[in-house]
């Protein structure tokens, strides 16, 4: 990946956040408006063709910032550019020419197909709304979209209840690329399926990328996935992004402690080496009162006085492309 | 050692409920039979008046006995089944369709819509259905027209409140969030979307209300203020054999059985059809 | 499962639980056969459809009708598939006890969880009033829930994620169980607060010399915290054995093939070796091997009879004929 070709997606400073609702009581006591703080000025860029892994736990933001990408959610402030295109400016016949370059995949299976059209009825609409076909073409097309995600031709005219949560995802999937985009948001894809249907459609994500050059965001909290996947992994914690590296680099040599953690916590197939120690203390923040200072700091190990009131930027670290948001210079073992 | 508890056979409660749905069907069936074809079930003309045989039980010359002019109650009753079946449909077609589709916009947009809307729904609801009913057909005058305009302007709430209520549910959904990204415009999400998922719960309430309608407006037949004679409803039928229950029972007696089936019809349907698409999903 | 010297705690046989449905009989389990030691811990792993959760719960009779439980659950000499109910009482909660994998619908959320706890310790001990509340601070600590006293009088929905684990945990010991059923307690929760919910199952378990039964569908998390595995597949159990042998060479083809399915760090971007198809329906099993149809070490015989749970080496237990196969083929 050379560094002279313009990225495909340009974040600058995304900011997102959500009032809580407030009960009658809080208004009569005149307790102010809670804002949750999912996205805290988030930074990257995308390079077409590449598959960027973004892992994080509860509350960091991953999934609110794959909604802004679609525009499901208007970000408070920030800047999104897609090809050189300024995304949040976009309105009406533009918008929607955006919406054909920019797919999603949800994770529920089970309430990401409208229940009442069949895979036929969903495929045809995507296809027709966007004037991609005419015709008999349109049913061509369904044949070589459910041939691509590996379904027999028969299941076009079957309802989604009929299928299995695997096959459910993968109609989820011919659905997104029934309006050929180039770029392929992936949030939590596989996460509410088993482990041996995981595998298969991970296999079809990376068949379908190397064929039709699909540039992927995958988003999951499930690290083994993420490593085998992406070029590169961005790690969020409470709506920052702590860590950016390519992935080896990430999770052989990470520069910042929640990283660390997050590796040492996730669980290895190997019996032979295990821990009694916790791979981090402290209970997750809730994103309404983020810690103040750098946000990981009541629970790193390697805190400083400095961590408590300063917020880390995101800085360079050695390798090309590897940036990390810690006041520590070295890395953490 | 085998331990078994209790089993209450799921079998035979699926069996139940193909039953009720069945039942529901059949009356209903021969309601709708009864208001197109009159001429061909009725023995005699309703009208005809027959003075060797007034007021006379239940005979086989006449099922369901005759009234004081002499006139056979069963062609009455069934003559008057197309008015009541009118009557179930008039009364609910407008709120139905007017209701759906307010209530699936204030449901998706929300805002200031939704703030207004639950201020009229505080309104309607705070006084009894009958009351409000009447009170505008007061104002009107009786009869069936006027009748159905006054159920219509209230009727249409609750439908709307239903779909709101279905509508926000179902804008929370996966789906919806799809037909979002996919770049699909608000009309094609709601219409084409949303409301489909949102429907059933309408159809279900749609046939109870349509028993509850039959009962308005024979209630309102009985007091003189919906069907006028010489039309011939149940409810005007009961009031003209209610001077006669102890002597002749039968003249109010028959039609009031009808009315009963008829109620009983469209809720049995209603219950089968909600059961049959809650097995769906 | 043969132990060697000691003498199972828990010994499960030919546990079956069929459900009768309006679309016929559903197999959920179909005879399964495990024992459990003193301070040992046990997984069940298997994918969703594979009974493992019908299985912890039959133990302690919590299938409910139109469920129908067979088999024997020997627990200390005794069955207690033919325990009265009172019997049944004692030992449930007391002797063996169970954390489930969602806090929020297991606990209680009308009463406060010192109130959960003091109940627990009421049934099932002899502690005066203060006795009990001495007891409950100290399980708070030993689960590590902070400011423990105070946070006895706290409802359920005011503890996070993690720390209603927790709480579910020092309820489920209140009362020094031998044994503690867990049914995927860890699959809601975020990695590294997972990771400490696990870490504390295994200290529990060294400082009060617990046995555990663990039910989940990770394979790390069974590779982090059990001895012993049962792999279970469409009601049946296909392999047991220690973890560390399954894992180094498992001899069952369905093992096999879910350890290739999880992504391995030599081999980025590419094809992961995934099992193809899909778990059979509870209604309609194939006659011989269940997973027969999914198997590529399948031949002729597989689908004749359902293959006996046999012995294929010291304490590693397979219902495979192709076993060998299966050990040359692995890791």
């Amino acid at each position: 990946m050379d560094a002279i070709t313009p990225p495909l997606i340009d974040v600058r400073d995304l900011v997102m956040t959500f009032p809580r609702q407030r009960g009658l009581v809080d208004r009569l006591a005149g307790h102010p408006v809670q804002i949750v703080r999912a996205l805290n000025g988030i930074s990257f860029s995308v390079k077409r063709g590449e598959t960027l892994g973004i892992v994080g736990e509860s509350g960091c933001g991953k999934s609110t910032l794959a909604r802004c990408l679609v525009r499901l959610h208007e970000p408070k402030s920030g800047r999104i550019d897609f090809a050189g295109t300024e995304v949040l400016k976009l309105q009406g016949a533009e918008r929607r020419a955006y919406n054909r370059r920019v797919q999603m995949v949800f994770q529920d299976p089970y309430s990401s197909l409208n229940p009442r059209m069949t895979v036929r009825q969903a495929l045809s609409e995507a296809i027709s709304f966007h004037d991609l076909r005419q015709g008999d073409a349109i049913g061509q097309r369904i044949a070589e979209l459910l041939d691509l995600v590996r379904l027999p031709g028969d299941a076009a005219d079957r309802y989604p209840h009929e299928f299995s949560g695997g096959q459910r995802q993968r109609i989820g999937i011919a659905r997104a690329l029934a309006v050929e985009p180039e770029c392929l948001i992936a949030d939590e894809l596989v996460s509410a399926l088993d482990v041996s249907v995981q595998a298969q459609i991970v296999n079809l994500l990376l068949e379908l990328q190397a064929r039709l050059h699909l540039t992927v965001l995958f988003i999951a909290h499930d690290l083994r996935l993420v490593r085998h996947i992406s070029h590169r992994v961005a790690v969020m914690y409470l709506g920052a992004i702590v860590e950016l590296a390519e992935t080896e680099i990430l999770f052989t040599r990470p520069a910042h402690p929640y990283t660390a953690a997050l590796l040492k916590a996730a669980p290895e197939l190997d019996p032979a080496r295990r821990s009694i120690v916790d791979a981090v203390r402290g209970e997750l923040p809730s994103p309404l009162a983020i810690p103040p200072g750098c946000p990981f700091h009541p629970r790193c190990p390697y805190v400083m006085a400095r961590c408590r009131v300063e917020p880390p930027l995101l800085t360079p670290r050695g390798e090309p492309g590897h940036i990390a948001a810690c006041h520590l210079e070295t890395r953490p073992s | 050692m085998s331990v078994t508890l209790a089993t209450p056979s799921f079998l035979r409660a699926g069996g139940r409920r193909r039953l009720s749905l069945g039942i529901g069907t059949v009356l209903l069936a021969a309601l709708m039979l009864f208001s197109l074809f009159p001429g061909f079930f009725a023995p005699y003309d309703p009208i005809a008046f027959d003075y060797q045989h007034l007021s006379a039980p239940p005979s086989l010359a006449h099922w369901f006995g005759t009234d004081n002019f002499g006139r056979d109650m069963l062609s009455r009753v069934i003559w008057a089944s197309r008015v009541d079946l009118e009557i179930a449909l008039f009364c609910t077609l407008f709120p139905l369709i007017f209701g759906t589709i307010v209530g699936a916009l204030i449901g998706f947009y929300g805002g200031w819509l939704d703030a207004v809307f639950g201020r009229l729904v505080d309104l309607v609801v705070t006084f009894p259905f009958l009351v409000i009913v009447i009170a505008i057909v007061a104002v009107l005058g009786p009869g069936l027209i006027n009748m159905y305009i006054a159920v219509s302007a209230v009727g249409w709430v609750f439908y709307a409140k239903l779909m709101r209520a279905d509508i926000q549910v179902q804008k929370h959904s996966d789906y919806a969030a799809a037909a979002r990204v996919l770049g699909y415009d608000s009309a094609r999400i709601i219409f084409r979307h949303l409301l489909p998922n949102a429907i059933t719960p309408i159809i279900v309430y749609w046939m109870t209300d349509m028993a509850l309608a039959l009962l308005l407006g024979s209630s309102l037949g009985y007091l003189g203020l919906g069907a006028q004679p010489p039309t011939a409803e149940w409810g005007v039928i009961i009031a003209d054999g209610k001077n006669f229950m102890s002597t002749a029972w039968w003249i109010s007696g028959f039609p009031g059985i009808a009315i009963v089936l008829a109620g009983v019809g469209f809720s049995l349907v209603g219950d089968g059809i909600a059961d049959l698409f809650r097995k769906r999903s | 499962m043969t132990s060697t010297a000691r003498d199972p705690l828990l010994s499960v046989e030919d546990l079956r639980v069929s459900f009768g449905t309006a679309h016929g009989q559903l197999i959920a389990v179909d005879g399964v056969d495990f024992e459990v030691g003193p301070g040992e811990v046990l997984g069940i792993a298997g994918e969703s459809g594979s009974g493992k959760s019908v299985t912890l719960r039959s133990i302690l009779r919590l299938v409910r009708p139109p469920g129908h439980v067979s088999g024997k659950v020997i627990w200390r000499g005794r069955d207690l598939m033919t325990l009265s109910e009172p019997e049944l009482r004692r030992v449930r909660g007391g002797e063996i006890a169970v954390i489930f994998q969602e806090p929020m619908t297991a606990l209680n959320p009308v009463l406060t969880v010192g109130t959960q706890i003091r109940e627990n310790l009421k049934e099932h001990t002899t502690l005066d009033a203060a006795g009990r509340q001495a007891r409950a601070v100290e399980l708070m600590d030993q689960v590590g829930i902070p400011a423990g006293k105070t946070r006895l009088e706290d409802y359920p929905h005011q503890f996070s994620g993690g720390m209603r684990q927790r709480a579910m945990i020092a309820i489920a010991l209140a009362s020094n169980p031998s044994l503690l059923l867990a049914d995927e307690p860890t699959t809601a929760l975020d990695v590294t607060i997972q990771d400490q919910i696990l870490k504390l199952i295994l200290r529990l378990r060294q400082e009060l010399n617990m046995s555990v039964i663990l039910v989940t569908h990770d394979l790390g998390v069974i590779a982090q915290t059990c001895d012993r595995l049962a792999v279970m597949y469409a009601g049946r159990v296909v392999e047991t054995g220690r973890v560390a042998a399954l894992f180094r060479q498992p001899r069952h083809a369905y093992t096999l093939g879910l350890l290739n399915s999880v992504p391995r760090a030599d081999l980025v971007r590419q094809p992961l070796a995934s099992i193809p198809g899909q778990p059979p329906s509870p209604t309609t099993m194939p006659p011989g091997c269940p997973f027969a149809p999914r198997c590529r070490f399948k031949v002729g015989p597989c689908d004749d009879a359902v293959p006996p749970l046999v012995e294929v080496a010291p304490d590693h237990r397979s219902a495979c004929i192709r076993h060998q196969d299966v050990a040359g083929a692995g890791a």
